[in-house]
């Protein structure tokens, strides 16, 4: 099998604007797919709304389309009773991490085992840029004109307390980790999550930083800093970009394991 | 013949679903609901399934409806605050076409309302309360025994429509206390969805036999899986094309709708000469069935249709239990959800109305002060 067996290439091209890093987060998690030969019969690919939560027409794999901010609910079900299936969840960082604040969290603290892959382009792009949980503080969006006031979540320290045992990011510029890291993220034992950053030129690109797709696919080279690098820098640098790469990973009892082990007790 | 237990209604609910193969419950306590979780919780680790307390009734509903699409039979327990937090994804079950059973043991409300006392103020908003155009199925229980029955139905009826269904029972009824026979599986009939026969290649989740319901592939199958709460055609990708979403919702109003007969159940006491008609649900029907014994006794012809299926509203069996009597008397719990329906479908009848919004059950002695003001 080669990772293209994993798309739906009829449904190509992809929906998504032009400059929209979506796609090379689609490929590199198909790749990802394939590295790991996973069984498109035992795979479930689970989205929410957003325009990320379009991705699941591009998967040849079973899919679940659900509403906006519930898909680790939904994913959660869905594991629970096949522990022999391979979840991973897309969402965008309003999904994810907004409206889907509490799920996030509570997914992460059961350890479901699964992989979120949250593409944070700090903005609600579906509904035409307003501005998110992960928007930085300041930021111009379409409902936040003068600047947000607000403060921003850092979606891999909230996954990290939270109690997911994988947490790593990357950016469309850094292809080569990105794939790694979901592969390793997907291969993970637990509850994992990889943030990739992204881009939206149309609407975040354009009202902060006048930017096109590849001023920010540049911003993405510079900000991105390795892990052990990022953690040498002097605080004030380390202002000025954000750690990439697996930032966490630690062993422990997945949800459906320590479930087993209460019915084993009881039986 | 199967074990008489004394239990409450909401044991009564847990042990029914267990018995119809339910083996995953999603959920969030309330009250006067908690009871069902409880029950769920001891029992089905034993059967090899999984309880498991969600964040909240969003995603307590959402994780039952992916555990169902993973093949468990699967359901949540609620009262009225939840089940309104429920609505978005009942919508994603209805639309998605997932079988999955929701007990709502309603309390008084508006909001947190009367939190702890009853009421049966739930009646439109289990048909209704999610978003757009939708049938749905709702059953309701009036006696422990009927919660244990109704229970399985409700499982039966979601396998076999594909759809959500709606069990509302209410607090009375919910910690009411009977003798109640616990059918063993063996006993009792059970249906499972209907799964795909063709190629795993010409598999479409939504193309409908000629019985209207698509045959589901969980996942895991071989044949794959496309679950779309969006407007969908029958490969389950988005198609919003005015032809298909007409298509769509007409399907799912009519596999519904068109099989009333089968899904519509009354249950009728002393109808046989009644002129009179004392149209009820749940606990009310239960005050209803002794008020109408006591007229009895005094010589008025007063007879009972219990509705144990209020959605879809079974009007041509109701039209023939009633079809001798002059007046129609709805007795509920609320300010007049059910006789909205009644006057809607008898508009040449005399329709009274007997409500309490107190927290407090009507009591037959109520019923037959009312029923003085039929005009004879
Ligand atoms: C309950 C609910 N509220 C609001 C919406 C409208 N809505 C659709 S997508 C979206 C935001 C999507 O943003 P994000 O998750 O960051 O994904 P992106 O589109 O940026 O990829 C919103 C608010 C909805 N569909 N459902």
């Amino acid at each position: 099998m080669s990772y293209k067996d994993y798309i739906r290439e009829e449904k190509l091209p992809l929906m998504w604007c032009k400059g929209c890093s979506h796609g090379i987060t689609l490929a590199s998690i198909a790749r990802a797919m394939d590295t790991l030969k996973l069984d498109p019969e035992k795979t479930v690919v689970v989205t929410g709304i957003g325009c990320w939560g379009k991705s699941d027409d591009y998967f040849r794999t079973h899919v679940f389309h659900g509403t906006h901010g519930r898909a680790l609910s939904f994913a959660t079900g869905i594991k629970i009773p096949k522990e022999e299936l391979k979840v991973l969840v897309l969402m965008g960082d309003g999904d994810g991490t907004t409206i889907g604040g509490n799920h996030f969290l509570h997914t992460a603290r059961r350890n479901i085992d699964m992989t979120a892959i949250v593409t944070n382009n700090f903005n609600y792009g579906m509904t035409g840029g307003q501005y998110s949980s992960t928007s930085p503080e300041g930021s111009i969006t379409s409902t936040s004109k003068y600047g947000t006031a607000e403060k921003s979540i850092d979606i891999c320290d909230l996954a990290i307390t939270s109690g997911a045992t994988y947490v790593g990011r990357s950016t469309p510029y850094h292809v080569k980790q990105m794939d790694n890291l979901i592969a390793e993220a997907v291969d993970h034992k637990g509850f994992s999550m990889v943030e990739v950053t992204s881009l939206c030129p149309t609407y975040y690109g354009r009202y902060n930083y006048r930017a096109n797709s590849v001023d920010m696919m540049k911003m993405m080279k510079d900000q991105g800093v390795k892990k052990s690098k990022y953690d040498e820098l002097d605080e004030s640098k380390k202002k000025e970009c954000f750690p990439i790469g697996k930032l966490h990973q630690v062993e422990e009892e997945d949800f459906n394991t320590k479930y087993k082990k209460v019915k084993e007790s009881i039986n | 013949m199967g074990e008489v237990k004394f239990l409450q209604g909401n044991e009564a609910c847990a042990e029914g679903a267990i018995a119809a193969g339910g083996r995953f419950f999603g959920g969030y306590p309330i009250t006067p609901s908690s009871e069902i979780a409880a029950v769920a919780a001891a029992k089905l680790p034993k059967v090899d399934g999984c309880y498991l307390q969600l964040e909240d009734e969003i995603a307590s509903i959402a994780a039952v409806i992916g555990a169902s699409m993973s093949g468990a039979k699967s359901f949540t327990a609620t009262s009225g605050p939840g089940f309104s937090l429920m609505q978005e994804n009942l919508g994603v079950a209805v639309i998605g076409e997932v079988p999955c059973v929701i007990i709502n043991v309603s309390r008084g409300g508006p909001s947190t309302g009367l939190a702890t006392k009853q009421a049966q103020g739930d009646v439109m908003q289990t048909r209704w309360g999610t978003h757009g155009d939708h049938s749905i199925i709702v059953l309701a229980p009036s006696s422990v025994q009927e919660c244990f029955d109704l229970t399985v139905e409700a499982f039966n009826l979601s396998e076999k429509y594909r759809t959500p269904v709606i069990v509302l029972t209410d607090k009375t009824v919910g910690h009411l206390r009977e003798d109640v026979e616990i059918k063993k599986p063996e006993e009792l009939e059970i249906v499972d969805r209907k799964k795909p026969t063709c190629s795993p290649e010409e598999y479409k989740p939504y193309k409908p036999d000629t019985d209207m319901i698509p045959p589901i592939s969980n996942y895991g199958d071989p044949h794959l899986q496309r679950v779309n709460s969006s407007m969908h055609g029958e490969e389950g990708f988005l198609d919003m094309s005015p032809e298909n979403s007409q298509k769509v919702v007409q399907r799912l109003w009519d596999k519904i709708e068109k099989n009333i007969d089968d899904i519509g159940m009354i249950e009728t006491y002393h109808m046989d000469d009644a002129e009179t008609a004392i149209i009820s649900f749940g606990i009310s029907a239960r005050s209803s069935l002794q008020a109408v014994d006591k007229a009895r006794k005094e010589g008025q012809k007063i007879g009972l249709v219990q509705l144990k299926t209020l959605w879809p509203f079974p009007e041509d069996k109701i039209k023939e239990a009633v079809k001798d009597c002059s007046d129609l008397v709805v007795v509920e719990l609320n300010m007049g959800q059910l006789a909205l329906e009644v006057e809607r479908v008898f508009r040449d009848k005399d329709v009274l109305r007997i409500n309490k919004f107190s927290g407090e059950d009507i009591l037959p002695g109520e019923i037959l002060e009312k029923l003085k003001e039929v005009p004879s």
